[in-house]
């Protein structure tokens, strides 16, 4: 018989737990490890990179226009946003712009897509926090927005939705009617998703003070989107850098006050209500036009780099192209908003317990395909 | 021979048509549970086996029984198997006491026959004290599996039994004090003698009962130990087929207890509406054969779409908020509630 007594998971003051890169709750496969004392959070440490296929440097061994739809792979729930960004990345090197008509098109289009982002957020994250009808009910307006997308291009989640110089489709008939008819039930909609959750005791006893980070440091940490909005700082790059036609549509930016989980929630429920106001004033004045700005058949851009970055649901999406004058380019490097975002989560979950890292997890809105990429 | 009859023959009878009843509602609780959550939250639930998905349970039993049985290699394997079977049998025991109808039941044969097993002296206690071991399951099986997820969550429950078996207790009393008895059959007498059911005397009482049985059961929004989206599946992470499948049978089981007691105690077990108004309609309702029964019958299922109804509208509590709620909040007003209770009783009846 051996001396030493057998090491047991008591005997230890702190564990150490793996939670992913397969649980249910890290939106994909992202790996965390936990240290524990309890249940309480000690320490955690993200590990990522299980989703990597190499999308940049695909970038760099495809021409321009093939390397398009390869982007509506990263970050899958907004792909018409990853989109937008690229095609106006390589306009911007080619010096073209789009169309007005296509430009419309192209808000109206990311707009919604925005909101499925957002409609796709709240049902995980109320999942997350186990109140799991929320989820149901955000997939039903999903679904209707998914069948307009169905209607113009032919795909649901990874649209390809635009060209680079404009769309590539015209809108189909009856287009602004469908979406007239959603955007009127739909505002009603979110205030079905509020009564559920905005003033349920437990669902605020939940996300408020969870996983504050303040202004500052949100800034420093780099992040944005409705986790920097979330903090106070009224930073959306639709108003701050206008791309697209976003400078002739009248929107709020909402704001939260207490940086916390809560403040978010409402964030972004708010941007919900702000998009579908976007929508509805673009659709109602579709220019008329071309959809294609003048442009040569082969994407050639001249020598030179560009920084381009929108918008998109989750933060700011930057593109950087180096381009060598030929058809590929020479360098295409993404910022992905959820990459960033994602490194404030050791400084938010540090103290808390585990059922809240969950619930941090799921307020920063991550995606694994775009912070892998 | 009358003796050998009464004490054994029909006892035998009686236990073997609860078990079975007990065991059928559990299964019909799986598919409820699937079409309720499914019409809460707009869709149709399982409907490709037998009309309108009747026939899921039986599927899915069948399923469960035919999926690999799997017992990790870490695991102590004699708690590992045991631990399902101690959760389940107690919620199964329970139903000895429990009284679905009078004891002045029928007679058949010269015999009487009444509508329980049995008439214990001290059934409350009885209850109290078997559905608490049902939880050792749940405990044992955690620690068995000698996994990190599933041992959280046997912390998380342990610690929630604690924390609420106390209010459990304490929210009971009031009845106690009310009807002067521990019978459950004598409760109901009791409510009947009264006029009226308990619930309207003890309105905290009863509400105190139901959340603390709502956590007693594991269930949401009090479903920490289980905790899909935290702990994977909590304290059942390792278990896969029919073992798994025992802990359901468990929890349901425990969840038609708890419905059970709380219609026994609060809301006049078998007694029909207005239990003291006569008249033409109201004693025709009694005259209906096994009306005793269907009154029970009906008030359970109420219990049980509120069980079903809160798990699938509410988030779920943090653990230490779950620890507030049970020591800041049930526990200071079970007390007081029995203070109250005494106090007024003693100036009433002094």
């Amino acid at each position: 018989m051996s001396t030493k007594e057998e090491q047991t998971l008591f005997d230890a003051s702190e564990i150490t737990v793996s939670m992913g890169p397969q649980h249910p709750s890290t939106h994909g496969v992202l790996q965390v490890k936990l240290k524990l004392d309890g249940e309480r959070v000690i320490d955690a440490e993200c590990v990522i990179g299980y989703l990597h296929r190499g999308v940049e440097k695909l970038g760099e061994a495809q021409t321009y226009g093939q390397f398009v739809p390869t982007l509506d792979r990263m970050d899958y729930i907004a792909a018409v946003s990853n989109c937008l960004g690229y095609c106006e990345a390589v306009e911007k090197l080619l010096n073209v712009t789009a169309p007005p008509r296509a430009q419309y098109i192209r808000v109206i289009m990311t707009e919604l897509n925005r909101i499925t982002s957002h409609l796709l957020w709240l049902g995980t994250h109320a999942i997350d926090l186990g109140a799991v009808t929320v989820f149901l009910y955000c997939f039903r307006e999903r679904e209707e927005i998914l069948k307009i997308f169905e209607n113009y291009c032919g795909a649901r989640l990874t649209t390809h939705m635009f060209r680079i110089g404009g769309t590539q489709y015209e809108i189909y008939d009856g287009f602004q009617d469908q979406v007239r008819v959603f955007l009127k039930d739909f505002p009603k909609k979110v205030d079905e998703y509020e009564t559920l959750l905005t003033e349920n005791r437990i669902w605020i006893g939940r996300t408020r003070g969870v996983g504050v980070i303040s202004a500052k440091d949100a800034i420093d940490m780099g992040l944005t989107g409705p986790s920097l909005r979330g903090s106070g700082v009224e930073w959306d790059i639709r108003k701050a850098k206008p791309y697209a036609a976003y400078s002739d549509f009248e929107f709020d930016i909402p704001v939260g006050e207490q940086s916390d989980t809560y403040d978010r929630y409402m964030v972004r429920l708010e941007e919900m209500r702000q998009s579908a106001r976007i929508v509805s004033q673009a659709v109602e004045k579709i220019p008329d036009g071309p959809l294609m700005a003048k442009m040569s058949k082969i994407i050639k851009p001249p020598i030179g780099d560009i920084y381009h970055s929108i918008e998109s649901p989750k933060g700011e999406l930057g593109y950087y192209i180096v381009s060598d004058g030929s058809t590929q380019a020479y360098r295409t490097r993404v910022r992905p908003p959820s990459f960033v975002n994602l490194q404030s989560l050791k400084r938010m979950v540090a103290g808390h317990m585990v059922a809240d890292v969950v619930a941090i997890i799921g307020t920063l809105d991550i995606v694994l395909g775009e912070i892998d990429r | 021979m009358d003796f050998a009859i009464d004490y054994i023959l029909i006892p035998f009878i009686k236990i073997f048509i609860v078990f079975n009843v007990v065991a059928g509602v559990v299964a019909l609780l799986t598919l409820a549970e699937r079409k309720v959550a499914a019409w809460i939250q707009v869709r149709l639930g399982p409907m490709r086996v037998g009309p309108y998905g009747i026939l899921q349970p039986l599927a899915d039993g069948l399923k469960l029984m035919l999926k690999e049985d799997i017992v990790p290699a870490g695991a102590d394997k004699w708690i590992f198997t045991l631990a399902p079977v101690i959760s389940l049998v107690p919620a199964f025991i329970v139903f000895a006491v429990i009284p679905f109808g009078p004891a002045d039941g029928f007679t058949i044969l010269g015999h009487k026959i009444s509508y329980f097993i049995t008439d214990l002296n001290i059934g409350v206690l009885y209850v109290l004290s078997i559905s608490s071991v049902g939880i050792i399951g749940i405990i044992l099986g955690g620690w068995a599996s000698n996994s990190k997820y599933p041992l959280l969550g046997a912390l998380r429950s342990a610690a929630q039994m604690v924390s609420y078996e106390v209010a459990l207790g304490f929210s009971i009393i009031g009845v106690l004090i009310l009807a002067g008895s521990l019978s459950l059959v004598k409760i109901v007498e009791a409510q009947k003698a009264a006029g009226f059911w308990y619930v309207f005397l003890q309105p905290v009482g009863f509400i105190l009962f139901f959340a603390c049985g709502i956590a007693e059961t594991n269930r949401a929004p009090f479903d920490l130990p289980e905790a899909e989206s935290e702990l994977v599946a909590g304290f059942h992470t390792e278990y896969s087929g029919f073992r798994f499948s025992l802990y359901f049978l468990a929890e349901y089981a425990s969840m038609i207890v708890v419905s059970c007691m709380a219609v026994t105690l609060f809301w006049g077990g078998w007694l029909r509406p207005f239990p003291s108004v006569h008249n033409v309609v109201l004693d025709f309702l009694d005259a209906i054969p096994l009306a005793p029964l269907f009154w029970f019958a009906a008030k359970v299922v109420v219990f049980i779409y509120a069980y079903l109804w809160f798990r699938w509208t509410w988030p779920r509590y943090r653990y230490d908020q779950l620890m507030k709620v049970g020591w800041q909040w049930l526990l200071p007003l079970a007390m007081a509630n029995v203070i109250v209770t005494a106090v007024l009783v003693l100036l009433l009846k002094g």
